[in-house]
């Protein structure tokens, strides 16, 4: 992907914050994102839990319940429109015509009382002037495409005569059935077993060349955003650490907390017996979050600095961006497998597609 | 289907047949008699009576008697009302219990699933306030001080509706609001959180994330599935209230079937004891059974076998 100046991004995100005030204090869970989507990219937000990610997600519908969330500032433009300005009722058409969510958890995510038919024509009938009739078709249409056999007969069941698989290609076809500009997928197969992962991803990409649709990714999974991402934007306590072109994140990281993320992957096929490296230490209180780079309590590279003043967002080579000290001039030469280009040849490998 | 009910009617008689038995079992063993708060009976006077009424024959044979007479549909005679059987005490006093009990479950099930809708929805507001001070007097305050306030505001006060007494709709409504108001106090409560549990699911955010208004959330896709507790607890309270109730029909003097049992228990009315137990239990089983189907077609998880 190309960055084109001229264009407008699909979506772009500036600075957001967003807190939730809570009995213990104020949770500052994000802490100024900026993130940019071209029409038909996947670009994949990862990090640990609790890193931000899905509140970013949930933020972009504003879905979050508020109270207790609050979006203290920021823009989040779609084709150049600020979502945070919206009313509610310019925000009910946004959701699922020009942006649709699917969920982590596709066994919940289903009305267990409802048929997934209606489930699914529900959305048509809210936004487009269709008849019954002309929904059910398209309703049908859009299982069909996302590869569930017997639509006709689908249409009719509900959520608990489908597999999790199944269910998760339902809220799928629910999510682009009005054919939206942007899917969100918060952790889309992370409740999926590893088999059924890999045909999800597989629809995901395969519907993004058909449909032209934005994906934006939400995931923990290294080998997930390997397969899929075009971009990748790696999160850490409410702050995007570093961004960058997905062969660029595995081939040359240049976070600390990348390295780590890359490290902790396990890497079948490579022969290496290797223990898998976890990330000593837990990410910081964020209703008390530290003044200095929120990694450098964990971090293996910490200078002085970080501990005292924030990194800026810095260009590094080969495009990607970085918030990290190490990328300051002054600062240490770093050596390690990843600086060295050693390391990226492993985690291509370690993608389930390898 | 008809397997289905062949099994719970085999499972219903078993039922039946163990708390009639064990009823039999506990009341025979209750000190006392029929006859004990006769005074002064001379001795053959009370021989007499217990040959009268079969007491004198061993108590499995009197067991063996009664279950016979049971499953011709005979109840026997009551012991204190003299000349009634217990057929005709329950054919006279049950269409008013029934009445007055099915009234009363209207006004709860409806205002209790309305209130608790509304306390969900409005969260944290005045609305939800007032519905979680309406539960907890409800649920605090026995029936017969609502009923006797009822009394005195509605009808002796204001003389919008009458005292007591029985025969027309007028004579209903007081009975039936002081009965339906523990009902609804709890009903709502019970739905209130189970809203709030169902608003708090998964689909429902995928439901908002399509784009649906807050009321299409509430009434497409919360209602049917926070439903579900309020038809468990109200089979059996359904059947509580048709069967009557000692104190508000006291009250209301209403001709009910209320009292009998807590007399007859009072009095050792052997008959009486037993065949409204019977009665109860007949009430209650039916009634768990129509919550079953009632499941069933709410939640097409439920499924019969």
């Amino acid at each position: 992907m190309s960055e084109n100046k001229d264009r407008k991004p699909l979506l772009k995100i500036e600075d957001l914050h967003v807190s939730f005030m809570t009995y213990a204090g104020r949770v500052q869970a994000v802490r100024g994102v900026s993130l940019s989507m071209e029409k038909g990219e996947i670009l994949a937000v990862v990090g640990e839990s609790g890193c931000g990610k899905s509140v970013t997600a949930q933020t972009i519908l504003q879905l979050n319940p508020s109270p207790p969330s609050v979006i203290e500032g920021g823009k989040i433009e779609l084709e150049g429109r600020d979502l945070i300005k919206c009313s509610e009722s310019e925000m009910r058409k946004v959701r699922g015509r020009e942006i649709s969510m699917i969920f982590q958890d596709p066994m919940t995510s289903l009305n267990p009382t409802a048929r997934v038919g209606n489930q699914i024509m529900e959305g048509i009938l809210k936004h487009q002037k269709v008849s019954r009739k002309q929904a059910y078709d398209r309703a049908v249409e859009m299982l069909r495409l996302v590869g569930l056999s017997n639509p006709e007969q689908r249409m009719r069941q509900y959520p608990h005569e489908f597999s999790g698989g199944m269910r998760q290609r339902a809220m799928i076809a629910m999510a682009l059935v009005c054919d939206p500009k942007i899917l969100i997928a918060d952790e889309p197969t992370t409740a999926l077993d590893v088999t059924i992962q890999s045909q999800i991803v597989d629809l995901m990409l395969e519907l993004r060349e058909k449909l032209k649709t934005g994906i934006l990714i939400i995931t923990h999974d290294m080998g997930v955003v390997a397969d899929i991402a075009d971009r990748v934007a790696v999160m850490y306590a409410g702050m995007i650490v570093e961004s960058g072109d997905v062969q660029e994140i595995f081939y040359h990281p240049k976070h600390p907390y990348t390295w780590g993320l890359l490290d902790s992957i396990p890497k079948p096929g490579t022969g290496r017996t290797d223990r898998l490296v976890p990330i000593d230490g837990t990410p910081p209180d964020l209703i008390y979050p530290p003044k200095g780079c929120p990694f450098a309590a964990r971090c293996d590279y910490c200078m002085k600095i970080c501990h005292e003043r924030m990194p800026e967002i810095t260009d590094a080579a080969g495009g990607h961006q970085v918030r990290c000290w190490l990328q300051h001039e002054y600062a240490p030469k770093v050596e390690n497998r990843y600086t060295t280009g050693e390391g990226g040849e492993d985690h291509a490998a370690g993608s389930h597609r390898a | 289907m008809t397997k289905y009910v062949i099994k719970r009617l085999l499972i219903a008689i078993l039922t039946l047949w163990i708390i009639l038995t064990a009823t039999f079992v506990l009341m025979k063993s209750i000190p006392g008699d029929p006859f004990a708060n006769e005074k002064m009976i001379l001795p053959e006077i009370r021989a007499n009576m217990e040959a009268k009424y079969g007491l004198d024959k061993p108590l499995i044979e009197q067991y063996v008697i009664y279950m016979n007479n049971l499953l011709h549909g005979d109840f026997g005679v009551s012991f204190k009302y003299k000349n009634r059987s217990v057929n005709s005490i329950i054919e006279t006093g049950f269409p008013v219990s029934c009445a007055l009990g099915l009234s009363a479950c209207f006004i709860g099930l409806v205002l209790g699933v309305v209130f608790g809708i509304l306390a969900a929805i409005k969260r944290g507001k005045w609305p939800d306030y007032l519905v979680i001070f309406i539960s907890i007097l409800g649920v605090s305050v026995p029936a017969f001080v609502f009923a006797s306030l009822f009394q005195y505001f509605f009808a002796a006060k204001l003389k919008w509706f009458p005292v007591s007494g029985w025969g027309t709709l007028a004579t209903m409504v007081l009975p039936a609001l002081a009965l339906g108001f523990r009902m609804v106090a709890y009903i709502a409560r019970m739905m209130r959180t189970s809203m709030l549990d169902v608003l708090s699911q998964d689909y429902i955010k995928t439901a908002k994330a399509k784009g649906l208004t807050q009321l299409e959330i509430i009434t497409k896709h919360t209602i049917r599935n926070a439903i579900m507790p309020i038809v468990t607890v109200s089979g059996s309270m359904i059947a509580s209230t048709m069967v009557g109730s000692f104190i508000v029909e006291n009250i209301f003097n209403v001709p009910g079937m209320g009292k009998y049992l807590v007399n007859a228990v009072k009095d050792s009315d052997y008959t009486m004891i037993m065949g409204m137990t019977a009665f109860y239990a007949i009430i209650m089983i039916l009634m768990m059974f129509l919550v079953d189907i009632v499941y069933m077609l709410v939640d097409p998880r439920v499924k019969m076998d």
